[in-house]
């Protein structure tokens, strides 16, 4: 398969689809820097890729996205270039010039905010992101697991108000201070963070996420145009593995210190009849068990479709009586290590008695 | 006394007269081109069949797809003006950027950006810039438009800013009429901004449709009040109508739902509607249909504001059976010729209805030439429509409970006597629900206010709130022994001194007569 290049016009949908799949669940609904992107493009500029591996290990690489409360990002939609004027803050504090752009998370909203923030400065976004999925916090990328400091970091809002985080303690001190800041900035923000070498991304970087996204949207989005089974497509394409179809029989949500927190029991059906499936939530799928057995746990990505149309269902539009299609999608070996597994293995959502274990990867089917 | 009910489909227009909750008569008649001529006809086919006199006739009740179908075929919309109070923030994506091509057109596609719009906890992005808003205005006044759709970020938290914006342009554009989308979605900038600006491109037809109804009942002698219902299953006079045309969207479903659980005094199930098309499931819980949780698509744009949860499948009455391995029935169906296409009535189409007839689970027209099919075949296409109407409804199951399902409309022979394990319930005058629903609407009152929980409790707040609305209802004609509350929603405004909440709270009665 040829390298990605760039983003069109065209590939907009599949991508927004890709990374709500990736989102397993949360990382904030893609519609609207969906549409963001195509006004940029429409204005005639690029959304150029560039292979992680052609990277120049001298590049400045600059993670950035948005940040803020998802019901405040559908009503105050921004102004447009808040994660532009965090960049240029960045260089203007470093006096350096950005290279390159990278997504932190690849799964939801944050697939888009790299591309919306290239096309405006001419820069290329690196086919790679931070996680793989989604998280719902800053210190859980790769990049903060394996060692980098993420300051100075800076935030812009669409006033023209822009903060610069200049120092921190620890990494978990950036997601602290920024959600304080976002705050009295409206609950809406860009972020810029601190530049990384060339080198250290192609170390550490999830590689060829934008890619996977875009694929995966194009698999899904081609099974419904040819009436194929758009879950099969998915997992032909990704090596993971169908873990059950079934309906949702039950179901419990609520908040709880910022996140949405719960489960799913689901009641198989076709091939998996006699099993009864449980997915507990906090943002994101963590841990499936069938019947009373866990068999994949965060960070493996667990996965659900529509069954009908294979479109990703997220956490808050779940019901009761969806016909959904379970799957889960082994995560990248950079979150399997120990210290990742620190950050974002099961314990470090509260599951003190479950070990990962890392679910078998199919290394030929994807051709990152 | 009595009343009528109307439902005007997009095939037929069903009429039924009730008198207290007695249905004297129900009878369908073709939709015409025109919808009056034909809502003309079938009020007087009902009052001459049942002899009863036009002066005893309390009032009319009309649900109609009018409105929804004038912004699916993109006929009869205004020129429209969108002004969004937002800058700086929400100037990446204006007004209207994801609707299709064609509406846009049909409505203009003009829209403005200016100061103003609040943010999450209630302080200013910016302050509202009157000078600005002149200049808009006068634009607006110079393309000859005349009427506005008025969106602020966060104004359903907060409509100060659209309110006073309405002020200030009304000045310059006094014959222009104003939709503030805080009236009518909830948050979500977009989604909320579409249905207004939809509203406000419908003004024009339903002013001009309201005074056609009203000259309709007039021409045949009808002189009561009439009302149109809308999609939460309450009456809406001709002014308010006028006003806000968007609330009559997907009022068929909830018509047709809250008719099925009248007519079978369930309030918690089921409800599938089969028409001639089309088939839509939904659920009612207290006998009201459960509201979309998810944004509403109409006519391809994008809206969030309260409707019925309605899952549609195309399969109905006329549905085409087509194919051998695999058959499909539908998505083409014959519609309303089916008394001409159909095998059962001497034509050469097989239909939904011919494989109901041939099996000998109905009883009309000619069930012969589906027989020679064999009992083999029609028993797999029967296994299909099934399995098509069993997951639909798996789909609107809201709970494991065993609620039962309610089978209406006029393709509803095609629903088996058990769905999914749920037993189906078919009620007398299945085939006109619709017009029951309408029939049954219910007069409502509502209030929208902010209040002080410095001095008194929520809980006493929202008492208070509730016995205002019932004076309300019952100064509409609404019966004060059936008043009951359908909806509640409280938004504390935490940045208000003295611990402000904003209250919003409808109560539902029977209208008395």
């Amino acid at each position: 398969m040829d390298k990605l290049r760039e983003i069109l016009d065209s590939d907009l949908d599949a991508v927004a689809i890709g990374a709500a799949i990736l989102g397993t669940g949360g990382g904030g609904n893609p519609y609207i820097g969906m549409l963001r992107c195509r006004q940029e493009l429409r204005k005639g500029r690029k959304i150029n890729i560039i292979p992680i591996d052609e990277l120049p290990d001298d590049a400045l690489v600059v993670s950035l996205g948005g940040i803020g409360a998802p019901v405040v990002g559908i009503e105050k939609i921004e102004q447009g270039e808040e994660c532009l004027r965090a960049m240029r803050a960045l260089e203007a504090d470093l006096d350096c010039k950005i290279d390159a752009l990278i997504s932190s998370e690849i799964g939801g909203s944050n697939a888009m905010e790299p591309m919306l923030t290239a096309a405006q400065a001419g820069l290329p976004v690196v086919d790679g992101d931070g996680m793989g999925r989604a998280f719902p916090e800053m210190q859980m990328c790769t990049w903060s697991i394996y060692g980098h400091v993420s300051a100075p970091s800076a935030m812009a809002d669409e006033k023209g108000n822009i903060v610069i985080i200049k120092s921190i303690r620890n990494e978990v001190w950036v997601e602290t201070l920024a959600r304080a800041n976002v705050v009295a900035m409206g609950a809406a923000a860009g972020i810029a963070m601190a530049p990384m070498r060339g080198s250290y991304v192609k170390k550490f970087a999830v590689q060829s996420t934008v890619t996977q996204a875009l694929s995966l949207g194009t698999a899904v989005l081609d099974a419904q145009r040819k009436n194929n089974d758009p879950i099969a497509a998915v997992l032909a394409h990704e090596g993971g593995q169908l873990l059950m179809t079934g309906k949702i029989v039950d179901l419990e949500r609520h908040l709880k210190g910022g996140f949405a927190v719960g489960h799913i029991n689901v009641a198989g059906f076709g091939d998996f009849e006699d099993d009864a499936g449980r997915i507990d939530i906090q943002n994101e799928f963590l841990v499936f068990r069938r019947n009373g057995k866990v068999e994949v746990c965060v960070p493996d990505l667990i996965v659900v479709l529509d069954v009908d149309t294979g479109l990703p269902i997220t956490t808050e539009v779940l019901r009761y009586g969806q016909r959904i299609a379970v799957l889960a999608l082994p995560c990248d070996d950079l979150l399997r290590t120990p210290e990742a597994l620190a950050v974002v293995g099961p314990a470090a959502f509260g599951y003190l008695d479950i070990t990962f274990t890392p679910m078998p990867k199919n290394e030929t089917e994807y051709d990152g | 006394m009595y009343r009528i009910g109307i439902d005007v489909g997009g095939t037929n227009t069903d009429a039924v007269i009730m008198q207290g909750d007695k249905i004297l008569i129900g009878v369908k008649s073709p939709t015409t081109a025109d919808v009056m001529s034909g809502v003309v006809e079938s009020l007087k086919k009902v009052l001459l069949e049942t002899g009863i006199d036009n002066a005893d006739i309390t009032a009319v009740m009309i649900g109609t797809t009018h409105f929804t179908n004038a912004v699916v075929e993109r006929r009869s919309l205004s020129n429209t003006a969108a002004v969004r109070l937002c800058l700086p923030a929400a100037q990446c994506l204006p007004p209207m950027v994801d609707w299709p091509e064609d509406i846009k057109e049909a409505v203009g596609g003009h829209y403005w950006m200016a100061d103003g719009g609040n943010e999450f906890d209630g302080r200013e992005i910016s302050p509202l810039n009157e000078d600005q808003l002149h200049k808009i205005a006068n634009e607006i006044g110079t393309l000859g438009i005349d009427s506005v759709a008025l969106c602020s970020v966060f104004s359903p938290v907060n409509d100060e800013m659209e309110k006073a914006a309405a002020e200030i342009m009304r000045k310059r554009l006094p014959n222009a009429s104003f939709t503030l989308s805080s009236e009518i979605g909830r948050l979500g900038i977009l989604e909320r901004e579409n249905a207004a600006i939809m509203n406000a491109s419908l003004r024009k037809l339903s002013a001009h449709t309201v005074g056609a109804i009203g000259e309709a009942l007039k021409s045949i002698n009808l002189n009561c009040p009439y009302y149109i219902t809308q999609n939460d299953g309450t009456l809406m006079s001709a002014k308010f109508v006028q006003e806000y045309p968007v609330l009559t969207f997907a009022s068929g479903p909830t018509n047709s739902m809250r008719g099925a659980s009248f007519l079978t005094g369930e309030k918690n199930a089921i409800v599938i509607d089969v028409g001639g098309t089309s088939t839509d499931v939904g659920a009612l819980v207290n006998g009201f249909p459960r509201p979309a949780s998810t944004s509403v698509d109409v006519g391809g744009v994008r809206t969030n504001f309260r409707m019925p949860d309605v899952y549609s499948i195309a399969l109905g009455g006329g549905s085409i059976v087509q194919g051998d391995d695999p058959i499909a029935v539908g998505p083409r169906s014959v519609g309303f010729r089916i008394h001409e296409q159909g095998l059962l009535f001497g034509g050469d189409t097989l239909t939904a209805t011919d494989v109901a007839v041939g099996l000998g689970i109905a009883n009309i027209g000619d069930p012969e030439p589906a027989k020679k099919l064999g009992q083999d075949k029609l028993l797999t296409i029967k296994a299909l429509i099934d399995e098509m109407i069993v997951n639909a409804s798996e789909r609107m199951r809201v709970s494991a409970d065993e609620i039962p399902i309610l089978a209406v409309g006029g393709g509803s022979i095609l629903i088996p006597d058990r769905v999914g394990g749920l037993t189906v319930i078919k009620p007398e005058h299945f085939s006109v629900a619709n017009a029951v629903g309408a029939a049954i609407g219910q007069i409502s009152g509502e209030v929208d206010r902010i209040f002080s929980l410095a001095s008194i409790t929520r809980e006493e707040a929202l008492e208070t709130a509730r016995k205002e609305a019932t004076g309300k209802a019952i100064a509409a004609g609404a019966r004060p022994e059936s008043i009951e509350l359908l909806d509640q929603e409280d938004v504390p405004l935490a940045y208000l001194p003295g611990n402000a909440t904003r209250i919003r709270l409808k109560v539902v009665g029977d209208l008395d007569g």
